[in-house]
């Protein structure tokens, strides 16, 4: 199994992912969540910009709401991957269950990166597995030493979460239109931050990209006589 | 607290069942899978600015700014997500340490 190269990448991306679970996890008792909570969150929700979203809007003195309405919209793009890799894995009974659960940016490129079929298969598993027991080992780690380490900001956690939230954009900004877009979301965040409760900036700016998405997109042509 | 978290979780979990329940025929407009990738965007922009300049009373200027800086310095550079986040980190704990924001 070891020999597939799917599987050594799939397994490589799980450790290198697995990794920054650390600073989700002090990210996370650093916005006044608990050891437990943090974990709860990389077991079930299992999906790092929406857990760094949540957090993030905590740590800001959101509402609980405005995060889960943060970390559903990020999530959507699961449903999506989950789409395009159904008919690939065709997984039947709790099978569909665990790959559903497993369905994550990492799992999806790394299985989105093979030509052949078998490899897919495998690489989508590796991957998948691989971050998940790597990110909730590290979630644990780095919520024991967030908690231990007291004021957040004397430690930089504060920019940390800025950092962490544009390394995550960043790959997306290679297309144009998504960069000038991000940019409409981020002024649109900018003007309602004084104005709006917090949380809200966020989904007024995911609203506007989603609108720019929806009627600036083509639909697909009916098919010409 | 705990009651919102589970929700948001179980949130996240039923999109990504969902997408292997509902009929791929979906994907057949585009727009489907272009307004999914600008929200992610989008969310994420908005992540960062309030992230680096939000604040308890109103917009603020501190120390989060150069972290930013250096985050995106390093990402020119290729730096791996974990620097990234390392380098942001210390930006703004030496910043602080030195007296600055």
């Amino acid at each position: 199994m070891l020999r597939s190269p799917a599987v050594r990448q799939g397994l490589s991306v799980g450790v290198a992912t697995g990794l920054y679970g650390i600073s989700f996890g002090a990210l996370a008792t650093a916005a006044g969540l608990s050891v437990w909570q943090a974990c709860l969150l990389s077991a079930v929700m299992f999906t790092g910009g929406s857990q760094f979203a949540v957090v993030g809007v905590l740590a800001a003195g959101g509402a609980p709401v405005a995060g889960f309405a943060s970390a559903t919209l990020l999530g959507l793009r699961n449903a999506v991957y989950g789409l395009q890799l159904a008919p690939r894995l065709r997984p039947r009974g709790w099978r569909r269950l665990l790959a559903a659960h497993l369905t994550i940016d990492e799992s999806a490129a790394v299985s989105a990166a093979q030509d052949d079929a078998d490899e897919a298969r495998w690489g989508f598993w590796a991957a998948g597995l691989g971050v998940f027991v790597c990110w909730n080992a590290t979630t644990l780690g780095g919520a024991v030493l967030g908690d231990a380490l007291g004021d957040p900001r004397r430690w930089g956690l504060d920019g940390a979460a800025a950092a962490a939230f544009l390394a995550l954009l960043w790959p997306r900004l290679r297309r144009r239109e998504t960069a000038a877009v991000a940019a409409a979301a981020a002024l649109v965040a900018v003007l309602t931050l004084p104005v709006a409760p917090a949380g809200v900036p966020v989904l007024a700016a995911a609203l506007v990209a989603a609108a720019l998405g929806w009627w600036r997109t083509r639909p697909a042509r009916r098919d010409a006589p | 607290m705990t009651g919102w978290l589970v929700a948001s979780a179980l949130a996240c979990l039923l999109l990504k069942l969902a997408g292997y329940l509902l009929p791929t025929a979906v994907l057949a407009d585009p727009r489907v899978g272009r307004t999914t990738d600008l929200v992610t965007a989008g969310c994420l922009a908005a992540l960062v600015v309030v992230q680096t300049v939000g604040g308890d009373a109103g917009p603020a200027l501190d120390a989060r700014v150069a972290a930013l800086l250096v985050a995106a310095v390093a990402l020119l550079l290729r730096a791996p997500f974990v620097v990234v986040v390392l380098l942001g980190a210390a930006t703004a704990a030496g910043l602080r340490a030195a007296g600055i924001g």
